[in-house]
């Protein structure tokens, strides 16, 4: 018997030890099984594309043959210096995107300030505020077009009521690029405020308390106390809001209705993200295009970083 | 078949991480699923039907064959083949697709359908990817109108694809209109009016201009005239060697010469055509011609609505020309080339075509198909009972043979929605216009 234990120990010891190491090798690698999933799809449909845009983009590519590339160095890059297209959409996605972002950012935080107040039906205005964003993009602006329509549009009606001429809003520079807008600030100002109204609701109640002891007034309070308080809130949507307006693609593309990625017939609205759809399917050069995918990339990068010294200076001043 | 109403999809992604590629990313994304979804559709097919072949087709927009009752009638005939049709619903979208597929050799469908506006630069630069269909049993060169015959054959002889339907065009008018402008009605006399020579056509604008009922125009836009008259010429944007000759051409100078002045003349309701505002003045009798394609009378029915119930008729244009048509095409890598081959040539056959015409309105590229009561009989009652097979059987016989080149949609679009839309509608001189539209035709074809 003895005898027996005796022998099966060393056994029994080593598939223990074997469980063990078993054990301490999946707790071990485990997690990064449960977080491979993500990887391998960004590998294969965020990863790959970036790095074979960037390789296209080194390249003549037409899409009529996109398995034939000719070598040509920086070529694509250089070009878009001489490319009044692409400065013309540069300059259209800043202005869009400042007539946008702006004003969108500065509702959403006063409609955040006001829903954060104690209202009766609160949830129901949270999920009113929050249903242009869930409204897709071509519905929106196939209305919006209507809107803003020249002839017919309700705006130009509204405007006639008033006594002012009818504007041919899409012909305009200004007025196209206001109406691209207004779809953009119309579908995000919620989701804004909603995410400036979970960031004041997180702010302490006593800072308030203090405040009014010391005989703030509400709007008092609200510049010096909760402004500070979303500070990294506010950057964050900033951030957000920028790299979005910098990809802004859907709404131009769908104001022009059938006629395609032109951005008007001036191409008054033709923004980075319209230039590159025009130069890569409807002009067919994909290395033209990939070169603007980078170059839109690269300017992100750039926002990006500006955005993070901005960041780290509020954070040493306070 | 020209894919009228307008609707795309568009989104904007809001993730901090590597963006730049979000509009290339999300291309090959689409692209990926709408693989999936094809290979999807032929597997189920292979796999219900026992011993059954499954011929896919990929068309953009509505072709109607499906709801003509073809596809059904060609499945009674031949009980072992199934067909499959996958559709997109703009060509904007499919012919990009159709080219990645074309290059990487994978996710075609048996048969694929091309667009007028692309199949020289398919026939030009894909030829050898695409089955010769011109020996193919089934198919009568000779029932073809030429021109169209013409534009898939390559260089050497070889066709890669059967013409579908074709569109001669006409001009649609509005009786009532021309009746209170003191013009004729009838549509023999309304020909007569300008007969030959779209000089006259802009010549009878003016006249109506003089007597025009309030707030109407004599025509919807300046883009359409110069759409119309353009493609009444032989020689457009190429020359016979394949190069680009816009600049010089003198059918391109006429037509712009035309149009810009019926935009200058105040001729035009300053509209863009498939727009909802084009929509809207059909419902308002806003505008009193269009160039019409056969496969515009039904739109201009639904648009322009009960209301407009017999006043609008259709008359010869001064000298026709096409706008619009497809063709089917048949390419290598397909699975199942044999039976798409014998699909194809019979979908396209004429008796296939009159059917198609009489349901769908889509107007015959056979000739053979005229002589067909379907064809030779039609009349349109919405447009004063017209006599619309003989008109537009006429106007297709006197279309040009025309010299096209790869790139001549992309020219023609920025000619119409760059240049002449800053005439017609910004208000920019004719020279200004025309100088945009070279700027954004020599930035897309890369000169």
């Amino acid at each position: 018997m003895t005898a027996l234990t005796a022998a099966r120990a060393p056994a029994e010891e080593r598939r223990r030890a074997r469980r063990a190491r078993r054990h301490r090798r999946a707790t071990r690698w485990s997690p990064y099984a449960f977080i491979a999933p993500f990887f391998l799809f960004f590998a294969a449909f965020g990863l790959f594309p970036l790095l074979y845009t960037g390789w296209a983009s080194l390249h003549r590519v037409e899409l009529t043959d996109p398995t034939h590339m000719e070598w040509a160095g920086l070529h694509n890059y250089s070009r878009l210096w001489d490319d009044e297209f692409f400065w013309n959409a540069l300059r259209n996605t800043f202005t869009i995107g400042v007539i946008s972002t702006v004003p969108q950012l500065l509702m959403a935080l006063g409609l955040a300030h006001l829903l954060n107040y104690r209202l009766r039906g609160s949830m129901f205005f949270r999920v009113a505020i929050l249903t242009p964003y869930a409204t897709s993009v071509a519905a929106a602006t196939l209305v919006f077009v209507l809107l803003f329509g020249r002839d017919y549009g309700m705006v130009n009606w509204a405007l006639g009521l008033l006594g002012f001429d009818g504007i041919d809003w899409q012909n305009g520079t200004w007025t196209s690029q206001l109406a691209v807008s207004t779809i953009v600030i119309w579908r995000w100002t919620g989701y804004n405020a909603l995410i400036y109204l979970a960031a004041m609701q997180a702010v302490p109640g006593d800072l308030y308390e203090s405040a009014a002891l010391d005989g703030a007034s509400r709007r008092q309070q609200f510049r010096h106390v909760t402004i500070p308080s979303l500070r990294p809130t506010i950057l964050f949507t900033v951030v957000v809001s920028t790299i979005g307006a910098t990809q802004l693609f859907g709404e131009p593309l769908l104001f022009n209705g059938s006629a395609g990625a032109t951005g008007g017939a001036d191409h008054q609205y033709q923004t980075l993200g319209l230039y590159l759809y025009e130069q890569g399917w409807v002009n067919l050069h994909l290395g033209r295009a990939s070169a603007i995918a980078w170059t839109m990339f690269l300017i992100l990068l750039l926002i990006g970083a500006v955005n993070w010294l901005i960041g780290r200076r509020l954070r040493k001043s306070r | 078949m020209r894919t009228s109403s307008g609707r795309a999809a568009g989104s904007r992604r809001r993730t901090v991480a590597l963006m730049a590629a979000a509009a290339l990313g999300a291309g090959l994304l689409t692209g990926c699923a709408d693989d999936g979804d094809d290979r999807a559709g032929t597997s189920s097919g292979a796999g219900g039907g026992s011993g059954r072949t499954t011929v896919t087709i990929g068309v953009f927009g509505v072709f109607g064959y499906k709801q003509a009752g073809l596809y059904d009638r060609y499945m009674r005939l031949h009980p072992d083949v199934r067909i499959e049709e996958t559709s997109i619903e703009r060509n904007e979208n499919y012919y990009p697709q159709l080219l990645t597929h074309l290059g990487s050799g994978s996710g075609l469908a048996d048969i694929q359908a091309v667009e007028v506006a692309n199949i020289n630069e398919v026939t030009t630069t894909q030829a050898d990817k695409f089955i010769d269909l011109s020996k193919a049993k089934g198919v009568e060169k000779n029932s073809f109108i030429p021109w169209k015959w013409a534009q898939s054959t390559t260089k050497d002889g070889r066709t890669i694809g059967l013409g579908t339907d074709i569109g001669p065009m006409a001009i649609c008018y509005r009786k009532d209109l021309f009746r209170r402008a003191g013009l004729p009605t009838d549509r023999k006399e309304v020909a007569r009016l300008w007969a030959g020579d779209w000089q006259k056509y802009l010549d009878t604008g003016k006249r109506y201009m003089k007597r025009a009922p309030g707030g109407t125009a004599f025509v919807d836009s300046a883009a359409g005239v110069y759409n119309a008259a353009v493609s009444s010429s032989a020689q457009r944007y190429y020359d016979t060697d394949g190069t680009p000759v816009y600049q010089d051409s003198p059918a391109v100078r006429e037509a712009w010469r035309i149009a810009t002045a019926a935009a200058k003349g105040k001729l035009t309701a300053r509209l863009q055509q498939f727009q909802k505002t084009w929509d809207q003045a059909y419902a308002n009798g806003r505008f009193a011609t269009v160039s019409c394609p056969p496969w515009m009378l039904g739109y201009i029915k639904e648009k322009a609505g009960a209301e407009a119930e017999d006043q609008w008729d259709v008359a010869a244009a001064p000298r026709p020309g096409n706008w619009g048509g497809s063709f089917l095409t048949v390419p290598r890598a397909g699975r199942h080339t044999d039976e798409a081959v014998k699909l194809a040539a019979w979908l396209t056959a004429p008796e296939q075509q009159a059917t198609l015409f009489e349901k769908q309105g889509s107007f015959p590229s056979s000739r053979a198909a005229y002589e067909l009561p379907q064809v030779a009989d039609a009349r349109h009652p919405y447009f004063g009972d017209a006599p619309i097979g003989a008109l537009f059987s006429k106007a297709a016989e006197g279309v040009p043979t025309q010299v096209l080149g790869p790139k001549d949609s992309l020219i023609h679009q920025n000619i119409t929605d760059v240049g002449l839309l800053q005439v017609d509608q910004q208000g920019k001189s004719p020279d200004e216009g025309w100088k945009a539209a070279v700027r954004s035709i020599d930035n897309a074809l890369d000169r």
